[in-house]
């Protein structure tokens, strides 16, 4: 047999058809799922879909919400032999023909011979019928029967003949710029990662997975999903839907269930200290927790310390917090810290740092910034800092992060000109900036024009555009890009526009608009739009509007007043 | 005698989550204008919507009525909070 996805599926059941694998929240109450369960489940869909004539090979995207129709949708999709690929389900602030013109762009790149969803969502997919598509079938999941008992375990699936080297699924970034990207990963990258990253962890029989991060993001799908399952770890599983609502349920499942690890981006480490009640945490255990992993997005010093200041009198151990650096084009992780020993905080001269890109420890009354290692590269994962010029650079300089390993991507799917951009001598560019000091990896900065919005990837190209179509602003005279929020964790959406001259003493009216266009058409709550006089904006030379530049001038001009 | 309960709450709503929640202080929300399907009230906020009626009306609003279903307005909102109030 095979080493694969299905091979490993299969092989995990073989050996404990009845160990539950997966406990998934579902109107209060936490559903089992074994493996006997889970391959019957994603048989019934792969059974659908080898009748559909979808085969190896096939993409298929899949527009569900977080639940178990999603889960054996996914695995039916791997017992095919499909390539899996999850669209995030429409959310009710965004406008359906927003969702539809990205949907559309997604499948005339992606070419899927196959969607799933769900049968309410059928109009949002009826333009395909007047579409060319590469789409065969669309699958309703209600036409699809995952509980009947006499699902036979075949050993016959067409997933068990995939090669190592094939595409084992895609993942999109989310908004029009992130869906055209989608990273193309093989099994063999998949399995690598998985096997330097438990290194890593040390991860053993004890372990237990609590997540509620969303599994079409590269976190969520490798270390709160297809990580667990296919290493046998016990995994506790809710929606981001329910947790943001209720984030002490996320405390209380790791209290009941013994939940050793968890992911998170830094943002939800404020969010759980400052929104949630003591009396939703009365009697709850955190001692079991032995890495609360912060990823995603940069990482605070201060967020830590209101997580730990909050949970140390439920158990919580200082020594449990621990840091990240992961992508989802290296499948997840690159470095992992705060794991035997306590992560490193590195604090530095700010003088040095801007001035100089250089990291150098600060002196007695001098401005300091206070940095927190991403920790060391994971195994068979190399990283090196270059110059613009490409040279490697030494220890505490500044400069683009670039890394090698066995673990990359195999490509951005049908996007060859962008596969080839990001990749230098071999070494892949990953757009951030950072340092390496002591063999750790520190992340200082971006190159690549993305916004991190409660771990959310974010091209602020999309919302620049979403702002130019509105009446009264200036076309091409519009800056997105995003300012750190110490109170969320997160970083803000800065959105700066010139107004006509025509339009002058109609601010208050085109703000609301742009507010409103946005969150509609980005799903982005966007509170800090900003109307300037024409000529504030600084262009560069050949004419494109600088987002640094002017992301540094309304520092200076505006937050500072 | 009702209507003033109604209008005192509204406005204590209106202040509360301009200045609060939205940051937008100069921002008038109106009584009848969608805060949840609009994405005014973003999915991170909700909790702190659910923090502020409990705070100041001493009502609760369990984490599953969080959705535009359940109110969708100041309007709406209000009527809970009074159906709650007695």
């Amino acid at each position: 047999m095979k080493n694969n996805f299905a091979c490993k599926l299969i092989d995990q059941f073989n050996r404990n058809p009845e160990k539950i694998i997966l406990r998934i929240l579902i109107n209060h109450e936490y559903q089992p799922i074994t493996y006997e369960n889970l391959i019957s489940g994603a048989s019934a869909y792969q059974n659908y879909l080898s009748k559909l004539g979808i085969g190896i090979g096939d993409i298929v995207i899949l527009i569900l919400p977080h639940g178990i129709d999603l889960v054996y949708a996914y695995f039916g999709c791997v017992l095919n032999g499909s390539i899996p690929s999850i669209m995030p389900y429409l959310t009710e602030k965004l406008i359906p023909e927003k969702y539809r013109q990205d949907l559309e762009l997604l499948i005339k790149i992606t070419c899927p011979k196959g969607l799933i969803t769900f049968a309410e969502f059928s109009q949002e997919i009826n333009f395909l019928k007047t579409m060319e598509s590469s789409i065969k079938s669309v699958v309703f999941v209600e036409n699809v029967n995952p509980y009947k008992d006499d699902i036979k375990i075949k050993n016959q699936f067409p997933g068990l003949q995939r090669t190592l080297d094939d595409v084992a699924l895609l993942q999109h970034s989310s908004g029009t710029t992130g869906l055209q990207k989608g990273v193309a990963l093989s099994h063999q990258a998949i399995f690598n990662q998985l096997m330097s990253y438990s290194q890593a962890l040390n991860i053993s029989d004890s372990d237990v997975i609590v997540s509620w991060l969303p599994i079409y993001h590269d976190m969520g799908l490798i270390a709160g999903f297809l990580m667990p399952i296919f290493s046998g770890i016990p995994l506790i599983l809710m929606s981001p839907f329910d947790w943001v609502r209720a984030p002490y349920k996320l405390l209380q499942a790791i209290s009941k269930f013994k939940g050793t690890l968890c992911w998170l981006p830094n943002f939800a480490y404020n969010f759980c200290a400052k929104k949630i009640r003591d009396r939703d945490l009365m009697g709850i255990d955190l001692s079991t927790l032995r890495a609360v992993i912060n990823c995603s997005e940069p990482m605070r010093q201060n967020s830590h310390e209101m997580f730990y200041q909050k949970f140390k009198s439920y158990g919580f151990k200082r020594s449990a917090l621990a840091t990240s650096y992961a992508m989802a084009e290296n499948v997840f992780a690159v470095t992992q810290g705060g794991i035997d020993l306590p992560i490193n905080f590195d604090e530095i001269s700010l003088r040095k740092f801007q001035e100089q890109r250089k990291a150098i420890p600060v002196d007695k009354d001098e401005k300091s910034v206070v940095m927190v290692s991403a920790g060391k590269p994971i195994k068979d994962v190399k990283v090196k800092i270059i110059n613009v010029d490409g040279k490697y650079l030494q220890e505490r300089f500044i400069g683009e992060i670039v890394i090698k390993s066995n673990c990359l991507l195999t490509e951005y799917h049908n996007r060859e000109d962008a596969s080839r951009e990001v990749f230098i001598n071999g070494w892949f560019k990953t757009g951030d900036y950072g340092y390496i000091a002591d063999g750790e990896l520190y992340i200082s900065g971006r190159k690549k024009d993305l916004i991190i919005v409660g771990g959310k990837n974010i091209y602020p190209k999309d919302i620049e555009t979403n702002v130019m179509e509105i009446e009264g602003i200036h076309p091409g005279r519009v800056v997105a890009f995003g300012v750190f929020n110490e109170i969320k964790g997160t970083e803000d959406v800065v959105v700066i526009a010139e107004i006509e001259p025509a339009f002058l003493g109609r601010e208050d009216e085109i703000t609301s608009r742009i507010r409103a266009k946005v969150t509609k058409e980005s799903a982005i709550a966007l509170r800090n739009v900003h109307l300037v006089k024409k000529k504030w904006l600084i262009k560069t030379s050949s004419g494109k509007i600088a987002r640094a530049l002017n992301k540094k001038k309304y520092i200076q001009e505006v937050l500072s007043r | 005698m009702a209507l003033l309960v109604t209008s005192g709450i509204i406005e204590l709503l209106q202040d509360k989550i301009a200045t609060e929640i939205l940051n937008i202080p100069q921002k008038v929300i109106q009584p009848d204008e969608a805060l949840i399907s609009s994405g005014l009230v973003d999915s991170f906020s909700l909790v702190d919507l659910a923090m502020l009626v409990e705070d100041n009306f001493n009502v609760l609003i369990d984490d599953t009525e969080l959705n535009a279903d359940t109110f969708d307005s100041l309007d709406t909102l209000t009527e809970i909070i009074i159906s709650r109030l007695e």
